[in-house]
């Protein structure tokens, strides 16, 4: 749910990063928090395994700039991808203002993509929202690796509504920020609409 | 569709702020939160220093959140108030409808101390809190929000 103060003169809005295990969820976070001037951004904080898997979320707020006087602060969170931790991706999808499903373009995980997504349409369905009606990007991670399924194969199995979809390699950071200004100004364009 | 933004007006935020404070001190607590369950800091009175306090705010509604669905697991509706126990500084979180009441204290106070003053000062905030989130609904429902008037040249200037 978006936040807006009136006294600190800020705008609050909640992007989750949704996918299955290994998709490159923390590393699109990563590269954001790495590329990003200190002054706009908080700290990362990662609830990870000691084999550095999310175990409950990552975070970091970003500083966008002002819109109309106001500053715009975007709270990322990532989601943990592993199937059985199905009741902490609930969790984070709570208050969710936009999501951004990061797909893994690899052949062998295109099961794990469908299956991921469908729990997100599941798991968004329980929060009181619908996929279709809430700000959402796709992003086609891992393009840089030999064994990828091409994008046009890709996007026709995951394609939901018409959303944006982004090629990217987080990695080394292509896509990264187009995927996040897509699913940013769909969420401001929403709290326009009202 | 998202949810109805949620906004607070300023004379609504000062009035919060008076009461965080006076709470602060009854409590002889070190500082007081008052957080968004989604992991929003709403307004924080008392001795901040460098503490990270979004990261802070969100790891406390993340607190929540788990130990909510902890006690859905074994039959509670819902745990009221999660507490932490320092060495030196422990932290009381008390639910308040959509929002996390947090006093952070020290040797200076009591956890029955900081449970009391709490009690009661999570009326006050929540009834603040209801007429910030009825004014925001009246508000979307009217059409009359500030955002209306945000245009597309507005939104790109962000990612220029």
């Amino acid at each position: 749910m978006t936040f807006i103060n009136y006294a600190s003169r800020e705008i609050n809005c909640k992007i989750v990063y949704y996918g299955p295990g290994l998709c490159g969820k923390t590393t699109n976070l990563q590269y954001i928090y790495d590329s990003t001037a200190p002054q706009a951004k908080g700290k990362l904080i990662s609830l990870a395994t000691e084999t550095d898997r999310t175990l409950f979320f990552d975070f970091m707020p970003l500083e966008l700039g002002t819109v109309r006087g106001f500053k715009t602060r975007f709270h990322l969170y990532t989601v943990p991808g592993q199937v059985y931790y199905d009741a902490s991706r609930k969790l984070i999808l709570k208050g969710v203002d936009g999501v951004v499903f990061v797909a893994d373009s690899q052949e062998e995980r295109m099961d794990a993509n469908i299956e991921s997504l469908y729990n997100l349409e599941e798991n968004l369905q329980t929060q009181g929202y619908d996929l279709n009606n809430i700000p959402y990007v796709l992003q086609l991670n891992k393009r840089d690796l030999p064994n990828v399924i091409p994008s046009e194969e890709l996007t026709a199995e995951l394609l939901r509504k018409g959303e944006p979809v982004f090629e990217a390699v987080a990695s080394n950071g292509t896509g990264v920020f187009d995927t996040l200004k897509a699913v940013a100004k769909q969420v401001l364009t929403e709290l326009r609409k009202g | 569709m998202a949810e109805t933004p949620f906004i607070l007006q300023e004379h609504q935020f000062q009035r919060l702020k008076t009461v965080l404070e006076r709470l602060r001190v009854e409590c002889a607590a070190r500082c007081v939160f008052l957080v968004d369950r989604d992991g929003q800091p709403i307004a924080l009175n008392g001795e901040i220093g460098d503490m990270d306090t979004t990261s802070f705010s969100s790891l406390a509604a993340g607190n929540v959140a788990a130990t909510s669905s902890m006690a859905k697991l074994i039959g509670e509706d819902v745990f009221p108030s999660v507490y932490h126990e320092g060495e030196r500084e422990s932290i009381f979180i008390s639910v308040i409808g959509r929002s996390l009441l947090v006093v952070v204290f020290d040797e200076r106070s009591t956890l029955s101390l900081v449970k009391l003053r709490t009690k009661r000062g999570s009326f006050e905030v929540a009834a603040i809190l209801d007429e910030a989130m009825r004014d925001s609904t009246t508000s979307q429902m009217n059409g009359t929000s500030f955002f209306s008037e945000i245009t597309d040249e507005d939104i790109d200037s962000l990612f220029s």
